[in-house]
């Protein structure tokens, strides 16, 4: 339960406040190896650990990739870190995306702000077996035009004939042609058949909130519909208490949980 | 696997009993000596009866007994005598010696710029000998080895000093106003899982201990003390002691349906009830023998050389407790006594099959306000019952408005 040494080998400013950190172990060469929707936790020296989700392909385990928004004193540190810095890993932990259950669905993945940082490892699965899936539609809000995350990964998968891209901003910018409106708005016009998709959500609690509730209106089960839940997270494993939401620890029963299971905790407040 | 670990067998090595006269008890903590134990048992310290290390059974609390109630505990001369252990739990239980308050977990040293390398902790730790451990401690110990030693996770610090620690249990002969180990199967008799259970008889000029023996490590104990085998009457005479200490446990949890009477109440206007009187202090949790939550802190030396993480017992009271970025999740004080209670009674059970508590009472006594545990589940179904009954006429009233 020790951190094991991971040298930095990128830091990319993804948008003004967030960014994502390449990293590869220090050790040696040993390799990775993660699901798409599990976390990390990431410390920084003297400063502390955090979870963070895996941003990165699945299938590449040389690389380790954590987006993350600077917002509190670990992630403002991990912000300042340059090339060649070691940071602490711990894991990989926690419950993946359903990315084996959707084959021969359509898959809708429904993602707000920071939170396309752990669906991204979903997509690149997806994508690199595109042929077990049906339609991909992938639905990102951002705040304003230039916090979206990943923006030349997502033009170049809106170019692709074979993926539905959405985008939508809450405010908009001087030279924004695009959607403007919170992520539900584009359920209800997305392409995909309610009654077989399957739906992979992340973002703010309250976007999910909104959102499960627009994908149950389009006709998606609760029993198809994924969330990926965030609290606050000491240990990884269970035994510090902190992540506990009803009968659950998020970060081994979670952080990705199937909607119809949490449901009645997830609509109650201070859980 | 637990079980095969630590869990000595549940039937008694040897049927047989033993007697161990109190004027000899100084020799059991010899023996544990020179098998190189570290005692640890009851002794006054603040005036109040806490698990320390002790060497000598003149530091025991001779004479001693206590006097609890809700919000209140009180060490007092015990009439009966010199005993050793007429008195039931204090402030402190045996976790903090499993599962110490604070902890370093590991080191880390910086090596040049940006770079470090982290150090496991090497602890070394004494072999425990736990003297006067209570049936629903027994359980306690139990219970957090399932959090701490589960199949998904084994946590070394706990493991290094559970798997050497001895158990010396303790059967209670003078339960106090908060016990309700009755209610849970808890107690107050020893049952299993210690490795010599005594039952301290005094009086009619007779002091002794009866002596089980529940492993073979006991066994050994017994046999190099030479112990020898109780008769009939002096076992009757611990049994009418511990008989009587369970007809005198009054305070009850009813068990019945209880993960499901918190998980229907989770939206329940009883928590805010609570909320005006609790104070979110935590002593609750500090002072409740299976909590396990706790925090990490990191620390670093004035030249930012060496940083290290210790592990501190932490508690679902604090408003930090549940804070991602921005805000915490449980801000009121309804919705964190909803969680302590409900984990400990319901969700607990979701997570580790078994009730989270052990009804020895602590939190009842140390709750500055006397909140208690078992009024408040008392409540809880007393809200459903009215519900459930027919409507009073004003609420009729209220319905055709």
């Amino acid at each position: 339960m020790i951190p094991c040494p991971f040298r930095i080998r990128t830091v990319r400013r993804e948008t003004q406040d967030t960014f994502t950190l390449e990293l590869e172990p220090a050790g040696g060469s040993e390799r990775f190896a993660f699901k798409p929707g599990q976390f990390n936790m990431l410390y920084v020296f003297g400063v502390g650990e955090i979870p963070i989700s895996i941003s990165g392909d699945p299938a590449n385990a040389g690389v380790l990739m954590h987006t993350t928004r600077e917002v509190g004193t670990v992630t403002k540190a991990m912000g300042r870190l340059k090339r060649g810095d070691i940071i602490g890993v711990r894991g990989p932990f926690g419950t993946p995306w359903p990315v084996q259950e959707a084959e021969g669905a359509d898959v809708v993945i429904v993602a707000g702000g920071i939170g396309l940082a752990p669906l991204r490892p979903a997509l690149y699965h997806m994508l690199a077996h595109r042929d077990r899936y049906e339609k991909i539609v992938l639905l990102y809000g951002a705040r304003t035009p230039s916090d979206i995350l990943y923006r030349r990964e997502l033009q170049r998968w809106r170019a692709q004939f074979d993926l539905e891209v959405h985008i939508t901003v809450d405010r908009a910018m001087s030279g924004w042609r695009g959607n403007v409106g919170v992520v539900t708005s584009l359920i209800p016009r997305a392409p995909f058949d309610p009654r077989s998709a399957v739906a992979l959500v992340c973002g703010p609690e309250i976007m999910m909130r909104f959102t499960v509730l627009e994908l149950q209106r389009r006709g998606v089960l609760p029993s198809q519909i994924y969330i990926s839940m965030e609290r606050n997270m000491k240990c990884g494993v269970g035994i510090c208490g902190h992540c506990q939401l009803g009968h659950c620890f998020v970060c081994k029963d979670g952080p990705v949980f199937r909607y119809d299971r949490i449901e009645h905790l997830f609509e109650r407040r201070e859980i | 696997m637990l079980e095969e670990l630590f869990m000595p067998q549940s039937e008694a090595v040897s049927e047989k009993r033993f007697i161990l006269p109190a004027g000899q008890f100084q020799r059991l903590f010899d023996a544990l000596h020179q098998r190189g134990y570290q005692t640890i048992a009851p002794t006054l310290l603040d005036d109040a009866i806490v698990y320390e290390p002790v060497d000598s059974v003149s530091e025991l609390p001779i004479g001693l007994t206590d006097e609890q109630r809700a919000g209140a505990y009180r060490v007092k001369r015990n009439p009966e005598g010199r005993t050793f252990f007429r008195y039931t739990v204090g402030p402190r239980s045996w976790k903090r010696y499993l599962y110490p308050p604070r902890q370093r977990l590991w080191q880390a040293e910086r090596n040049g710029d940006g770079r470090f390398h982290v150090l496991a902790e090497q602890e070394d730790v004494p072999r425990y000998a736990f003297i006067g451990v209570r049936a629903c401690e027994l359980s306690a110990i139990q219970i957090q080895d399932r959090v701490f030693l589960s199949e998904q996770y084994q946590d070394e610090h706990y493991r290094l000093r559970r798997e050497n620690a001895l158990l010396i249990a303790v059967n209670c002969t003078a339960p106090s106003g908060v016990c309700f180990c009755t209610s849970l199967g808890t107690g107050p008799r020893v049952r299993d899982s210690f490795d010599l259970a005594l039952t301290e008889v005094f009086g009619n000029n007779e002091h002794f201990f009866l002596v089980e023996v529940g492993t073979e490590r006991g066994a050994s104990l017994v046999e190099e003390l030479g112990l020898p085998v109780a008769a009939d009457q002096q076992c009757q005479m611990a049994e009418a002691l511990i008989d009587s200490a369970e007809q005198r446990i009054l305070k009850r949890l009813d068990t019945s349906d209880l993960k499901e009477l918190l998980y229907r109440n989770l939206d329940s206007p009883h928590w805010e009830e609570v909320a005006k009187r609790c104070l979110t202090c935590s002593n609750c949790t500090m002072v409740c023998p299976t909590c396990f939550c706790h925090t990490v802190e990191d620390v670093t030396n004035l030249q930012g050389t060496v940083a290290e993480r210790w592990r501190q017992w932490d508690s679902c009271f604090h408003v930090d407790f549940s804070y991602i970025h921005g805000s915490a999740v449980r801000i009121s004080e309804a919705s964190r006594y909803r969680q302590w209670i409900t984990h400990k009674l319901a969700s607990w059970q979701d997570q580790f099959g078994v009730i989270g508590c052990v009804g020895c009472g602590r939190c009842i006594t140390w709750c500055p306000v006397g909140i208690d545990i078992t009024e408040e589940v008392r409540a809880l179904r007393r809200r459903e019952g009215s519900r459930a009954a027919p409507a009073s006429p004003k609420e009729e009233n209220h319905a055709n408005a």
